[in-house]
């Protein structure tokens, strides 16, 4: 650990905050002025050697109601951030590559409103939110993933320079947040017929199964499968319904990590695993997944695929 | 069960963020920026050349055209073509691209243009601090109070603009009251700092040739006409406070520049009563009686002299008495100054006169003016005493037919002897010209005095006001074993003009000079208005445009400063500020949790249950705590589950008012069920 590390733990608190909701209070809150802010303080100081020169005595007072002005916003621009609190929501898994997007819910518990808060993880995108007095508004945050695994994106800058831009006030909050991350699908050809295939007659025509039904729509399905027309009907009342279907292909796919080229490293077999299982689910095939050190067995949905690649993301 | 928590999931507007690109510049946030660029330049429309006013008039309305219809702005060829047409249009205009009225001509043609290549929110913080630099320099032209107010409204505007650009779209009300919230909580930060900051005298640095350009006062030369324009202008001269009773006012004297050379035209100084080492020093002999100690207020007039009542005998610091009984300051008076004098109104001046300075005092152009010397030459043989050759010119005056008036004819190449001969007509100047003319050729010294003659006291805060209407003409002879003697050949003519002011000398039917006093009755209401005005500016004057390191020396140490040097000042500065910088953290941080109406008649019904002995821990909703109460007081089971259905609903459902109504009954009926119990 270098120096500047180790300042910046004892200063910025760097850590991890175990306790919920993380609260932004004094100590957590630091102030700077901005580039503009600076600028400010020279025209100022332009200002009062003209006021001096000309004998200007309405300029003294009004290079002094300006300091005054400055100095009233560095203490709003800090009220803009003091006391929210903030609680970590989740993050929907995505493959490496893309952006993930970690749900933060802020509350503001003071009547005023908060403007121009802006949050990013790092050198991320800027997301930029306010919140009216006494609300909570839940806020998606990018962070650019690069590998797989479980992401932990790390502290949190929620900065402001709201009122006069002056001064930027920031926090460096880091809420338990995490996400998960699959490999980077590289979609190759299925593998063809192997001795794990069970062949039960033709193929099914994959994608033209029958309806049969609807049920109430589970955490973790797809998006695609809900029955919006139904859900439509009545949306006061109803959970949201998925359409469930029948039939399908009869044969079961085996995705074996011995059936990825031996030559590549375990990055690019875990990837082109990943890209057989987003090919397998996108026809809606029934298949299964063997690792080296576990399997799962043959399925088809949207749990099972996430499942499969969730196994993959943790490979160790 | 509906969602007890009002959330609100909102996926944001995601802009890209990288460390080069530039904040894009809202379009909701130009019409703010365009304000500020109008505000800021529109007053020094009445001192720019006109078409620079015109310019900058249509590239601003170009500008917010251009808003309106979202079109695209000018390329980048265009706005140079723009700056060098006018850059070398203002070059032209003033000579000079520098100095201080070429210098704000540019700045107002940068803030008209600016807005013409605003694209990043950088452009609106430049056009913004552009903004306060020109506020500062409004006061080159006027620092009254009605120009403060302007100013503090202007600031107001740029603080609203700023709070627009980087808080996104709100209602205007909203970003103006912040705004003034903002600039009221500053303000106190600015007394503190007005009163404590060290005041340096400026300039620190020469200051360029056209700073004081369009100061009105008294001149160094007297030509005919010359008092007049200044007559006509209702400006105030100079204010005086006198600590000793205020003289009866035919002694209101004031002196200033004095003439002793003529050319037949113009009356002007000699380079003698200009040197002190070839002169006697001026003395003055007095007795102790009349003695006026009074402060006087001077506006500036770029001259050196400094107007005392005849004569003085004590002088403000760096000023000096020079040979023809003139008060000079070291500079040129700049600034409204503040300064102290004590004079002798009963005086005599200069009993003994060196011979040089008597015979500059009788010297007369040669072939000017023959018949004004042939009467004097008249008075000269039969008359021995020149104080009864001074009488009868006086008479002279008097008894022949003078008019006092403000527009005399034009006279011509005598006009010495035209005016005492065929037109008659005239005032102050013609008659102490024509008196100094016909005393000389009887062989009297005598010179001419100008300065100012007068003066109204304002009722209102009782400082003596003088005007540049009161400016006056008179002369003075040279008597032996007497000094100087002041004469005044107006009084001669006009005598109301020395008693009552020039209002009351003039004929009815002349114009009146502006803002000269009037006895009308109905304007006597309006006078009074006015002087109320008047006493309120000099307070400003005095107190806050007056404000320089002597006066804050002054205050500070009658408000029980010892010491009050920069030391002692910065650090009861730092002191003062630091307590304003705390009351106005506390005041803007303390927390304001806001509690409605109906969480308000909750709490009221709980605290009501807590006498009955159920308290309602923290994480209790309202139907937990209604069952809980069921069981540990079943007479109470319906009260408590009715108001915790109206809370709920009003809280979490589509609340009625009467349920709230409904709410404050309950927590009434339970008031009245312990009564009853007990």
């Amino acid at each position: 650990m270098n120096l500047q590390e180790a300042l910046g733990r004892w200063l910025f608190r760097f850590g991890r905050d175990d306790r919920l909701p993380v609260v932004l209070t004094q100590r957590r809150i630091f102030i700077l002025p901005t580039r503009a802010g600076l600028l400010y303080g020279v025209v100022l100081c332009v200002m009062l050697t003209g006021a001096i020169n000309y004998n200007l005595s309405l300029g003294h007072a009004l290079v002094f109601l300006l300091a005054g002005l400055g100095l009233v916003a560095m203490v709003h621009t800090f009220r803009n951030l003091l006391g929210l609190r903030l609680m970590p929501g989740r993050a929907d898994p995505v493959f490496a590559g893309e952006a993930a997007y970690f749900t933060l819910h802020v509350e503001n518990a003071l009547p005023l409103p908060r403007r121009a808060l802006e949050l990013a993880f790092g050198k991320n995108d800027t997301v930029s939110l306010e919140i009216p007095g006494g609300q909570q508004v839940s806020v998606s945050i990018p962070f650019m993933t690069i590998h797989r695994g479980r992401l932990d994106p790390g502290r949190v800058t929620l900065s402001s320079r709201y009122p006069l831009g002056l001064f930027r006030a920031w926090s460096y909050p880091h809420p338990p947040l995490s996400c998960l991350v699959y490999p980077k699908p590289l979609e190759t050809p299925l593998p063809s017929s192997t001795p794990s295939w069970k062949s039960t007659g033709s193929r099914g025509n994959s994608g033209q199964e029958d309806f049969s039904g609807l049920r109430e729509r589970q955490a973790n399905e797809s998006p695609r499968h809900i029955a919006w027309k139904a859900v439509a009907r009545d949306i006061e009342h109803r959970p949201l319904l998925v359409k469930q279907f029948d039939g399908g292909a009869a044969e079961e796919l085996w995705l074996d990590w011995t059936q990825t080229p031996s030559g590549n490293d375990t990055e690019t077999r875990l990837s082109l695993l990943a890209g057989w299982i987003v090919i397998a689910a996108r026809e809606q095939r029934r298949y299964g997944l063997r690792l080296p050190e576990r399997s799962i067995a043959p399925n088809s949905g949207a749990v099972h695929r996430d499942a499969c690649l969730e196994a993959l993301a943790l490979h160790a | 069960m509906p969602n007890p928590f009002r959330s609100f999931l909102q996926k944001r507007r995601i802009r890209p963020r990288s460390q080069t690109a530039l904040v894009a510049l809202e379009h909701g946030a130009i019409p703010w920026l365009l304000g500020v660029a109008v505000a800021t330049t529109l007053p020094h429309a009445e001192h720019l050349p006109w078409w620079l006013s015109l310019f900058s008039a249509a590239l601003l309305l170009g500008r917010g055209w251009l808003w309106k219809s979202n079109s695209r702005l000018p390329a980048r060829w265009l706005l140079a073509l723009l700056v060098i047409v006018g850059t070398t249009g203002i070059g032209w205009q003033y000579r000079t691209l520098f100095g201080r009225d070429a210098g704000v001509a540019l700045l107002v043609f940068f803030m008209a243009l600016k807005p013409m290549e605003m694209h990043a929110r950088r452009d609106g913080l430049v056009v913004i601090m552009l903004g306060f630099f020109l506020l500062l320099t409004h006061y080159f032209h006027s620092q009254s109070i009605p120009t403060g107010l302007w100013l503090l409204a202007v600031a107001t505007l740029l603080t609203a603009a700023l709070i627009r650009l980087h808080g996104g779209a709100q209602p205007v009300r909203e970003i103006v009251r912040y705004a003034a919230w903002l600039i009221a909580q500053a303000v106190p930060f600015m007394l503190v700092f007005f009163l404590l900051f060290p005041r340096v005298q400026g300039p620190l640095w020469g200051l360029p040739q056209d700073a004081h350009a369009g100061l009105t006062g008294l001149s160094d030369r007297m030509s005919p006409g010359s008092l007049n324009s200044l007559i006509q202008s209702g400006e105030i001269a100079f204010r005086a406070q006198f600590a000793t009773p205020l003289p009866d006012r035919s002694r209101l004297y004031w002196r200033g520049p004095v003439f002793d050379t003529y050319d037949g035209q113009t009356w002007r100084a000699s380079p003698l009563s200009a040197s002190r080492s070839a002169n006697k020093p001026a003395t003055v002999e007095y007795s102790g009686t009349a003695i006026a100690d009074y402060t006087i207020t001077l506006e500036p007039h770029n001259q050196r002299w400094l107007m005392a009542l005849e004569l003085p005998i004590s002088l403000p610091e760096g000023s000096a008495l020079w040979p023809a009984f003139e008060t000079l300051a070291r500079e040129p008076v700049r600034y409204r100054t503040r300064y102290a004098f004590r004079s002798a109104l009963d005086h005599v001046a200069n009993r003994e006169e060196s011979p040089r300075m008597l015979q500059q005092a009788l010297r007369l152009p040669a072939g000017f003016n023959p018949r004004a010397r042939e009467l004097a030459g008249e008075w000269r043989n039969t008359l021995n005493d020149p104080e009864q050759i001074s009488a009868a010119a006086l008479r002279y005056f008097r008894e022949e037919k003078f008019f006092y008036t403000l527009q005399p004819p034009l006279l011509g190449q005598n006009a010495v002897d035209e005016f005492l001969f065929d037109t008659r007509r005239g005032f102050c100047e013609h008659y102490s010209s024509a008196y100094v003319v016909l005393m000389r050729a009887a062989g009297i010294p005598s010179r001419v005095v100008t300065g100012y003659q007068g003066g109204e006291t304002n009722p209102v805060d009782g400082f003596l006001t003088v005007r540049q209407s009161d400016a006056h003409a008179w002369a003075e002879i040279w008597l032996d074993g007497k000094g100087w003697v002041r004469v005044d050949p107006t009084a001669a003519v006009a005598p109301s003009r020395i008693e009552r002011g020039i209002g009351a000398a003039l004929p009815a039917g002349d114009p009146l000079p502006a803002l000269v006093r009037i006895d009308t009755d109905w304007l006597l209401q309006l006078q009074r208005l006015r002087y109320r005005w008047e006493a309120v500016n000099n307070a400003w004057n005095q107190w806050i445009l007056g404000y320089n390191p002597q006066r804050q020396r002054e205050v500070l140490s009658r408000l029980g400063m010892e010491d009050p040097g920069w030391r002692s000042m910065a650090s009861a500065m730092a002191i003062f500020s630091g307590m304003c910088l705390l009351l106005v953290t506390i005041w803007t941080l303390a927390r304001r949790t806001r509690v409605s109406p109906e969480q308000q008649a909750w709490q009221r019904f709980c605290r009501g249950l807590e006498r009955f002995g159920i308290r309602r821990a923290p994480w209790e909703g309202p139907f937990d705590l209604a069952e809980r109460v069921a069981r540990e007081r079943p007479d109470l089971a319906q009260l408590a589950r009715d108001a915790a259905g109206h809370f709920a609903e009003l809280r979490y459902g589509m609340g009625q008012p009467r349920q709230l109504l409904a709410l404050k009954e309950c927590t009434r009926q339970l008031a009245s069920h312990r009564r009853i119990k007990v």
